[in-house]
């Protein structure tokens, strides 16, 4: 088996400031990996970077593609990396408005990337449309209503099947519960991983919340200023922290 | 009454040479968009400045110009900028669409078939398809460059949703040559099927918004739809009322204000030929 991604050494810096720096790791098909740290700890400047968004001072993100090739992002065409974009990859904004067409009906949402993709029969993609929608739990009779008026967690589950209906292999999520009420946070929780499972797919998760670390990822990596300080299986971090920052982090979660 | 201020036709020579540039740059790439360093007209922008600068730059003192406005000679629109043209370039002017070797439109194609020996220029308001859906000119001239247009059938299908119909009826995209969509310009989507295989050679400009696209003759040109929702034209349960026509564009008019309306042709050349033949 082959790493679906690989980071190489891959550093950002803003200037004389670093985003973050010399961060390896593989991501293999199927896994979760969590990116957890403090806010400022380069958790979403490395989501970027490995998705393209952003272009990687020095290193390398190799990407292996569903034809079989590893191909390294910053030598992929634009037109390439964009394809992967929308069809292979899903990136799930923090802020449901950043990851949605939001003039537009949740049905036109989740059928635009299929229309992207060469989709032509209104038919085929308005029964697409439906069933992603009841898969996220949305009522059938909202798939003509505008985002705006869905509360938060209908389009944070709105922007994951939006996402989905290309059958992508890896999706990158960007503090997906966060400004969620807890309830709305575990029912998504749920969802996602019910739907990660499902799919077999990969993920990568930034988050500052060790709960959706440990609910949803099977690996993960702490940061702190740019760097990665300790990575390793979720429950062994948690359970067992060395990295003196990793024991501050997880000694400082609430515990009702 | 040339007056001998002006150059023929406004414009000055490196100025039309400019244009002419990006005119054969246009007709080289159909479909796409060519920017162009549009210039200061004495009218107001949506008035026609763009269509006025390409007719300015394809116009020669052996042509005949007509100038329509929503398919009529006798509206405002038209008038004034007939009235420039002869007063600017002392080219004779019909009324008649045959008669014509260079044609300024807003808001229609004349229903008469067009010639080889014919240029249509069409006056733009918002040459950019894309723009309501992606605001960003860098991004949609990044879709452009790699044919990502999905996002224009989301407009459509929204369509489709909310009224069961594609409802959009004026300013219908269409894909030139199979490569570039392009925006028609607000002509009513009755005319497109006009646009597909013309022999006239169709020009766009956009004054404000500096850009200028071509069709040249016998091009493709297909409007969106969906497989299941072809595209269909406009079609009138009752013919002209003062000519008759069953296969021509109507406007409404509303005669007094008891709810009293007629339904007669837009194109009042095609309208008057008409009746005349009858």
């Amino acid at each position: 088996m082959t790493a679906l991604l690989s980071a190489q050494s891959v550093s950002k810096s803003y200037g004389a400031r670093a985003g973050c720096m010399d961060v390896c790791f593989d991501l293999w098909p199927g896994e979760v990996l969590a990116i957890v740290g403090e806010s400022g700890s380069g958790k979403t400047t490395l989501l970027r970077c490995l998705s393209g968004h952003l272009p990687a001072s020095s290193g390398k993100v190799h990407y292996s593609m569903r034809d079989g090739r590893h191909v390294a992002l910053d030598e992929m065409s634009e037109a390439e990396r964009r394809l992967l974009m929308r069809t292979d990859w899903g990136f799930v904004h923090q802020d449901a408005r950043d990851g949605l067409r939001m003039g537009v009906s949740a049905g036109a949402n989740v059928g635009e990337r299929m229309m992207a993709v060469g989709e032509r029969h209104y038919g085929h993609i308005r029964a697409t449309a439906t069933d992603w929608l009841e898969r996220v739990e949305i009522p059938e009779d909202r798939i003509d209503d505008s985002p705006w008026s869905y509360s938060g967690g209908m389009r944070q589950r709105l922007q994951i099947a939006r996402n989905l209906v290309t059958s992508p292999r890896l999706v990158f999520m960007d503090e997906p519960t966060g400004g969620l009420d807890v309830s709305v946070q575990a029912r998504l929780l749920d969802l996602i991983r019910g739907l990660v499972k499902r799919l077999d797919l990969a993920a990568i998760v930034v988050t500052h919340d060790l709960a959706v670390a440990r609910l949803l990822s099977s690996r993960m990596m702490v940061m702190q200023q740019g760097r990665v300080i300790e990575q390793g299986l979720t429950d062994q971090i948690l359970e067992d922290p060395q990295a003196p920052y990793t024991q501050l982090l997880v000694s400082s979660v609430l515990q009702v | 009454m040339n007056a001998p201020a002006y150059n023929f036709a406004y414009l000055n020579e490196q100025t039309k040479r400019m244009i002419r540039r990006a005119i054969l740059k246009a007709i080289a790439v159909p479909g796409y968009q060519v920017p162009f360093a549009s210039r200061e007209m004495p009218m107001p922008y949506g008035w026609g400045t763009g269509g006025v600068q390409v007719t300015a730059a394809v116009l020669t003192p052996e042509d005949t110009l007509k100038v329509i406005d929503q398919g009529a000679d006798d509206t405002t629109n038209a008038v004034s900028i007939r009235k420039f043209f002869v007063k600017t370039a002392g080219v004779a002017t019909t009324e008649r669409t045959e008669e014509a070797s260079v044609i300024q439109t807003r808001h229609r194609i004349p229903e008469a078939p067009l010639t080889e020996e014919q240029i249509l220029v069409f006056q733009v308001p918002i040459p950019e398809p894309l723009r309501f859906l992606e605001p960003r000119e860098t991004e949609t001239r990044t879709m452009h460059a790699l044919e990502e247009y999905g996002v224009m059938h989301v407009k459509l299908y929204e369509d489709i949703a909310q009224y069961g119909e594609i409802a959009t009826t004026y300013a219908y995209p269409a894909k030139v040559a199979d490569r570039y969509v392009f925006d028609p310009s607000p002509i009513p989507k009755f005319d497109n099927p006009k646009l597909d295989n013309c022999p006239a050679l169709q020009l766009f400009g956009a004054g404000r918004e500096k850009r200028i696209y071509a069709v040249p003759p016998y091009t493709k040109v297909k409007s969106l739809d969906f497989e299941d929702h072809p595209f269909e034209v406009q079609s009138w349960s009752e013919p002209c009322a003062l000519c008759g026509s069953c296969h021509s564009f109507l406007d409404e008019i509303v005669m007094d204000d008891k709810g009293t309306r007629m339904f007669v042709c837009s194109d009042s050349d095609f309208c008057a030929r008409q009746r005349g033949e009858r």
